[in-house]
């Protein structure tokens, strides 16, 4: 007779792990990834290279100090630096992406006691570091599909530790591009009132300084959300609510608001919406909450974006969407069951409650079939169908 | 699937569809386990007063014969599950954990253990009254595995009035099979159980509610109402949805009815009894025998188990002889977990030691290696991912509940997150991807807040 092990129930486990979320949204990112550095060749790839480095070593140095929970093994860390590469400008300088992505993970995350304890999104946390450290670098862009792009770097990318990038606007004359052309969409609309095409900015595959493209973001969150990876909900309500508040404004007046295609395609809006507003840890977890939550930051979104003075504004949005979490979650506690104020009937179920047809007179007199009833109260009416 | 139930009108929202795992004893037909050489009978096996031991050491007793009753009526007698002698009646351990006063009898080496205590009766004349008694002396308690006693529970309260009886076949937990077996084999037993309930509640229909994944049950039990010719009133068989926890009497009022049954309050609120189906078969066996519940139809399953099957076992046969018999305690086993009741709700023990009572609905044995995935996996904090809050079919928020849980804010927990709807059914943990113990956690909450409330 051998030892005998005592756990409480349940005794059986779902498939689920954290592990394996974290590494499904790794898996989801990498088709991006390889977009990114079509886009951008060389540089784009040691900027995804570096700051997930720094991201790693962060992590791998603060668990082993002991200061926080997790471990490299959960793959939340790579998540954090993949995030924040792609949340980057291609040619931003390498030794600034290192610092943003050991903020991210420092500040960000093991501050508050590391996974599932972080309040803000961590790759956001480094990239308003960044930006607050580095306003100038983090906003040159460079376009896409440069001809020669795998063959050498953007040369702010290799700017030396604690010195200024060089100018890329002379690297760019010199191959012929304007000074526009260094531009985002974003920028280019909110300071020279120029849109650009619906194409160029569905497919990225033009000289646009954009991202990846968005179809391949909604496809790869799609298989997330398939899968049950992510939240549907909170996508649909950033999109959505964007969609909306910027159709209303475009409505309102078409000279000053963009419409609310372009809204949507520009920027990091998609991208935020699917991968950063998404983390778990700091969206609610109640259904309702996750509406609300996504709808504040596709509100938020569109309320930075034109009437502030920055030409984009998922960052700020999502952050502050984070800060309000907590709260949201408070206020939009699930009903339990049983609890409700109404009575509420399933429509389609098998039986009703209370038959016409019995009565404490009339118990145990012959009675029809089910569902085929005469003379049945008014308020069993909606429960069977057709009759 | 989740598309399919979404068109067909899910049967109650959330849930869990853990892995059924009931291949390996739902085509077989229940068996005769052999008479082990020494029963125990623990006299507290259920909700309600211990009854008192009515026979004293050395005494000689029938199978079937009462050894121990209570005037309490929160309480049933308990019968000799075979014939021997009483060799002691003292502290032994059970599967709760702590040692209860037992009444121990040593099987007689020659007796053909037929039960010769009760007196055939025709109950097609009885009372409602007589009836109540009857099922009252017989002993009976829920088997589905919470044991309360079936007289107490088929009794109306004075100013309700049933008009419903609901049988329970569900079976939702994954590797049980006993109600299903009992089902298919014993459908004319169960439809009599049925009409004795009918009468004693004064209910004018029954309803069957069978998981749509015993489709065989459904035929019999169908079969079983239409030979019957029922007087009564109706008795219906319906398939529900496979999901978990389809078994818990909210849960099949929501499938069958549609509605929910308020917080706080009894399906009886809603002129409806809800039953097991053993425990009705159990009833339309015994009662015009006029026998006591001396064995019960218990799934033996699991990994560990050579011989897997549901076995007809004589109440208070010890966990140790039924394992042996059903080729579990193979040497090679060098570490395992045996539990009593289901995977999902079920309890590990500790000692094998302990006897089979009336609320053991199966016996499951995991070995080491089986239990080796669970062992792997780390516990993280809290993601938040909402899993749990998706899953809880009670509509909790069993996150919040588990963080408040770890900070030890049980007040909170009970009076803003409604602690006191948690029925532990297991879901939350099951889906946890951070490997959380949250049930664990809110037993422990709901415990220590008993303990406040009782001081």
């Amino acid at each position: 007779m051998g030892s005998v092990e005592i756990r409480p129930a349940p005794h059986i486990k779902g498939p689920r792990s954290v592990e394996k979320i974290m590494r499904h949204v790794v898996y989801a990112t990498l088709p991006i990834c390889a977009f990114f550095v079509y886009q951008y060749g060389l540089s784009g790839l040691a900027l995804i290279l570096v700051v997930t480095a720094a991201a790693l070593l962060t992590e791998r140095w603060l668990v082993r100090s002991g200061t926080q929970s997790g471990s490299l093994g959960d793959y939340s860390a790579t998540i954090t630096g993949i995030v924040l590469a792609l949340s980057l400008p291609p040619g931003f300088p390498l030794w600034m992406a290192a610092i943003a992505g050991v903020v991210a993970i420092a500040l960000g995350k093991g501050l508050f006691g590391g996974i599932g304890f972080n309040v803000f999104n961590p790759a956001l946390v480094g990239r308003a570091f960044v930006q607050a450290a580095f306003p100038t670098a983090i906003s040159a862009y460079t376009p896409a599909m440069l001809p020669g792009r795998f063959a050498e770097f953007i040369p702010s990318s290799l700017a030396w530790p604690m010195m200024m990038p060089v100018d890329v606007s002379l690297w760019l004359k010199a191959r012929e591009f304007d000074a526009l052309a260094g531009a985002t969409p974003l920028v280019a609309w909110k300071f020279e009132r120029v849109l650009a095409s619906v194409p160029d900015l569905l497919t990225s595959l033009g000289h646009l300084a954009v991202g990846p493209s968005p179809v391949l973001i909604v496809l790869c969150g799609a298989y997330l959300a398939a899968r049950r990876f992510l939240d549907w909900r909170i996508p649909m309500a950033v999109i959505g609510s964007a969609g909306l508040l910027s159709l209303a404004l475009y409505l309102l007046d078409a000279s000053r608001f963009p419409d609310p295609i372009f809204t949507l395609l520009s920027g990091g809006l998609i991208f935020g919406a699917v991968f950063m507003a998404t983390d778990m840890a700091t969206s609610p977890v109640t259904p309702r909450g996750m509406w609300a939550y996504g709808a504040l930051i596709g509100v938020l979104t569109v309320v930075i974006r034109n009437f502030g003075g920055l030409p984009e504004g998922v960052m700020y949005a999502i952050l502050i969407g984070n800060a309000a979490a907590p709260l949201i979650e408070r206020l939009t506690q699930p009903l339990p069951f049983g609890k409700s104020a109404m009575a509420q009937t399933r429509k389609g179920a098998s039986y009703p409650l209370h038959p016409g047809y019995i009565s404490r007179e009339e118990a145990g007199a012959v009675t029809p079939k089910k569902k085929i009833m005469k003379n049945k109260p008014k308020d069993d009416e909606r429960r069977t169908p057709n009759s | 699937m989740r598309l399919l139930n979404y068109f067909r009108g899910e049967a109650f929202q959330r849930g869990v569809h853990p892995p059924a795992a009931k291949e390996a004893t739902a085509e077989r037909k229940i068996r005769r386990l052999p008479f082990p050489p020494r029963v125990i009978v623990p006299l507290s096996q259920h909700i309600g007063k211990a009854p008192r031991a009515i026979v004293r050491v050395g005494q000689e007793v029938v199978r079937g014969q009462p050894v121990a009753r209570s005037e309490d009526w929160l309480s049933v007698p308990h019968h000799a599950p075979l014939s021997g002698i009483v060799e002691a009646i003292e502290l032994r351990p059970t599967a709760r954990g702590p040692w209860t006063q037992s009444i121990v009898i040593r099987a007689h080496p020659g007796a053909s253990q037929e039960d010769g205590w009760g007196i055939a009766k025709d109950l097609d004349q009885a009372t409602p009254s007589d009836l109540l008694q009857a099922i009252w002396d017989s002993g009976m308690v829920g088997l589905g595995g919470a044991a309360f006693p079936t007289h107490a529970k088929l009794s109306v309260p004075k100013q309700a009035h049933v008009h419903t009886l609901v049988v329970n076949g569900c079976e939702c937990e994954p590797f049980l099979t006993c109600d299903h077996r009992v089902m298919v084999e014993e459908a004319d037993y169960l439809v009599q159980g049925i009409r004795y309930a009918m009468r004693v509640t004064g209910a004018v229909r029954a309803i069957v509610g069978i998981e749509d994944n015993k489709p065989d049950a459904v035929y019999a039990v169908n079969q079983a109402i239409l030979r019957a010719e029922v007087t009564e009133g109706e008795i219906h068989a319906e398939p529900v949805p496979t999901k978990y926890p389809q078994g818990s009497e909210k849960m099949l009022m929501m499938a069958l009815f549609g509605v929910e049954i308020p917080s706080g309050s009894l399906p009886v609120s809603l002129g409806m009894v809800v039953n097991n189906v053993g425990t009705l078969a159990a009833l339309g066996r015994l009662l015009p025998l006029g026998q006591a519940l001396t064995e019960r139809v218990v799934t033996v399953t699991g990994p560990g188990v050579a011989r897997p099957g549901d076995y007809r076992i004589p109440l208070g046969t010890p966990l140790k002889f039924v394992l042996e018999y059903a080729g579990a305690a193979a040497a090679d086993l060098d570490s395992r977990q045996v539990i009593l009741g289901g995977p999902m709700m079920g309890q590990a023990i500790a000692s094998l030691d302990v006897p089979i009572t009336k609320g053991v609905s199966g016996v499951l044995v995991f070995r080491h290696q089986d239990m080796l995935a669970n062992d792997g996996r780390k516990t993280y904090p809290c993601i938040k991912c909402g899993e749990c809050v998706e899953s809880c079919p009670m509509g909790l928020n069993p996150s919040a509940l588990g963080m408040l849980a770890s900070k030890r804010e049980y007040e909170v927990m009970g009076s803003d997150f409604h602690l006191g709807d948690c029925f532990e059914c297991g879901c939350c943990t099951y889906v946890c991807p951070s490997n959380i113990p949250l049930v664990q956690q809110f037993r422990v909450a709901k415990q220590i807040l008993r303990e406040r409330a009782a001081s």
